[in-house]
């Protein structure tokens, strides 16, 4: 399964100071969608509104809608927690829970969703050959995750994710944590992840926007303090090649950001 | 030749500058470190001299105590034979204690969640400034609450409670005691919860608030409710500050003296009946003794305070034993 997800009129704040500005898109199921655009510009925040997650902040508030295939997920008869387990989320920074287990930590989404304690050992090592980790964890299952490198912390938080199969899969910056040969291998997975979720992906590397994405989005501010807009959301090869407003082609090209 | 000259005139020059910093800094450093080690020996010279000074003082006492030190329960130092020991009160110390503890844990964490997650930011600081106060209220006013107040409020309620529940061992009543009077261990840990919840929840609270916010996000991403976003997210993150919290409530029931015997009323029973009563702690029976006692009875009351000392560190010592133990063992376990 897999959801499409429509932006309407999306604004975020944070008390009264908006940092997203009426954005209005159409992620289409099955697809990657990249967001791009300079640091500050509400790309995080942008996502974490996808999964309601912006709204645990103090203070923080959104505006106008998100649609998953119809339904507003801020519609006072959705249930947050449904939204949530519905869409993943992959944080920039890798959080594990660091007393938990490997094990323990790919399993946390599936035991909070009831899943049977039989299956959970099949699901997580599923999981964790999809991120490539099965073989360099498959002998300290039982071992803390806080002792795993940075960039296998990641790959682990990406088989939490998974390992629930949510319908969509939200990506804040994954690979920003990862050498080049660990990103590699999370580009495959996104590349395969396609194939069941709809996934968004915030990042600051082009040629990864350009390998990975259906389609992308760039996202700018027009000063500091500004609120982010959405500047251009088309189809990557074009975005990339003919980009049809003049700031996407300034921020691709690396003269701005 | 003559810029290599200059060059090299440059050269020393530039490198001086460092390396006066280089020392500077070295001064600094050691000058820290000195001070950190004084502080760290005065902390250790006066834990031994404190403990010297109870060994040295009790050693006469338990010379001349005629009966076991630490088998006895009568404490009648002043008698002649003198017959005294520690078990009555040290075994009342443990039980008010642990009384007090299993009351205000429970209470102390509760609070701490419920003020740091259940409510908006704002309101759970004013509450949390609320709470403070409640530690800073000396413990003679907590006393004077509990015997004039709270013995009076209790006396229906632990008859009630005895006569119900009678068949369980700690709410049993065996000589009918609960129906006049209820200057008991029960309210005695009553008292003392009140006094150590705002000091565990305080703590409690702090180490909350410390907890990294990514692992609350990533609880909260993975469709977690609130109480499951504290149970796997807040809560083992914060399992060892919480018993740091613990112990330093457990340290002040322990020594609590002075609400204690205001309230307790004074027997040298061993038991568990919570509700009747009377029983006695190595704190109160100091502060109610010293006043009258002769010279032999003063030292044996210090006698028992270096129990009290030698309780004091052991449930520390072992207390930071299990939470090192279950910090490298316990790691897989997901509640
Ligand atoms: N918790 C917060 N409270 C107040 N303002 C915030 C908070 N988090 C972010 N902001 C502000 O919101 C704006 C957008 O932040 P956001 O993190 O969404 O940017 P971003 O595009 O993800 O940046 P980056 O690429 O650096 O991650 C920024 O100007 C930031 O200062
Ligand atoms: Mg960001």
């Amino acid at each position: 399964m897999s959801r499409r997800i429509e932006l309407h009129d999306l604004s975020c704040y944070y008390g009264n100071r908006k940092v997203v500005d009426r954005i209005t898109m159409t992620i289409e199921p099955k697809s990657v969608t990249a967001i791009i655009g300079p640091s500050g510009c509400g790309k995080s925040t942008l996502l974490r509104a996808i999964n309601r997650l912006h709204e645990t902040l103090p203070g923080a508030r959104v505006e106008g809608r998100v649609l998953l295939d119809g339904d507003n997920i801020y519609d006072r008869s959705i249930d947050v927690v449904d939204v949530r387990r519905i869409v993943g989320m992959v944080f920039q920074r890798p959080n594990p829970f660091p007393t938990m287990s490997i094990h323990d930590n790919v399993a946390a989404g599936l035991k909070l969703a009831g899943v049977r304690r039989r299956d959970l050992d099949d699901i997580v090592e599923k999981a964790l050959i999809a991120v490539h980790l099965w073989n360099e964890v498959k002998d300290r299952l039982r071992r803390p995750a806080s002792a795993l490198s940075g960039g296998q912390q990641q790959r682990l938080c990406i088989a939490r994710a998974i390992a629930v199969q949510p319908e969509v899969l939200l990506m804040d910056e994954p690979c920003s944590a990862l050498d080049p040969i660990s990103t590699l291998a999370i580009e495959d997975l996104i590349a395969e992840l396609k194939n069941d979720f709809t996934v968004v992906i915030v990042t600051h590397n082009m040629q990864q926007a350009a390998r990975v994405s259906d389609m992308t989005a760039f996202v700018t501010v027009d000063g500091p303090g500004h609120p982010g807009r959405l500047v251009e959301y088309a189809d990557t090869k074009t975005l990339f090649s003919v980009p049809a407003d003049k700031r996407t082609e300034d921020y691709i090209t690396g003269r701005v950001g | 030749m003559k810029s290599p000259m200059r060059v090299g005139t440059r050269e020393t020059h530039d490198r001086a500058t460092p390396r006066a910093q280089t020392r500077r800094r070295a001064i600094g450093d050691v000058l820290f470190e000195r001070s950190v080690w004084l502080a760290a020996c005065a902390v250790l010279a006066l834990l031994i001299a404190v403990a010297a000074f109870l060994v040295w003082r009790s050693i006469p006492a338990i010379r001349q105590d005629s009966a076991n030190f630490l088998t006895t329960r009568t404490w009648l130092p002043d008698d002649t034979p003198p017959v005294f020991g520690v078990a009555a009160i040290a075994f009342g110390t443990a039980l008010s204690a642990t009384v007090a503890l299993v009351l205000a844990v429970p209470v102390a964490i509760g609070s701490a969640i419920f003020v740091t997650q259940y409510v908006p930011p704002r309101v759970g600081v004013w509450l949390g400034y609320c709470l403070d106060l409640l530690a800073a209220v000396p413990s003679v006013v907590y006393g004077l609450w509990g015997m004039l107040w709270l013995v009076p409020a209790m006396t229906p309620i632990q008859h009630g409670l005895a006569t119900t529940l009678g068949f369980l061992p700690f709410f049993a009543d065996p000589q009918g005691l609960t129906r006049q009077a209820s200057r008991s261990i029960f309210v005695v840990g009553i008292v003392l919860a009140a006094m150590i919840i705002p000091i565990i929840a305080a703590v409690t609270r702090e180490v909350i608030r410390q907890v990294d916010p990514g692992l609350r996000e990533a609880a909260w991403a993975l469709g977690a409710t609130r109480w499951e976003m504290v149970r796997i997210a807040i809560l083992p993150a914060s399992k060892l500050g919480i018993a740091g919290a613990v112990l330093l409530g457990l340290g002040r029931a322990l020594g609590e003296t002075i609400a204690v015997a205001l309230v307790l009323g004074t027997s040298f029973a061993v038991d568990f009946h919570l509700l009747v009563f009377g029983k006695n702690t190595i704190a109160a029976n100091i502060a109610t003794q010293f006043a009258e006692a002769g010279s032999l009875g003063r030292s044996a009351l210090i006698a028992s305070g270096l129990v009290l000392f030698a309780m004091t560190m052991l449930t520390t010592l072992l207390a930071r034993a299990i939470i090192y133990r279950s910090g490298s063992r316990e790691r897989s376990a997901f509640a």
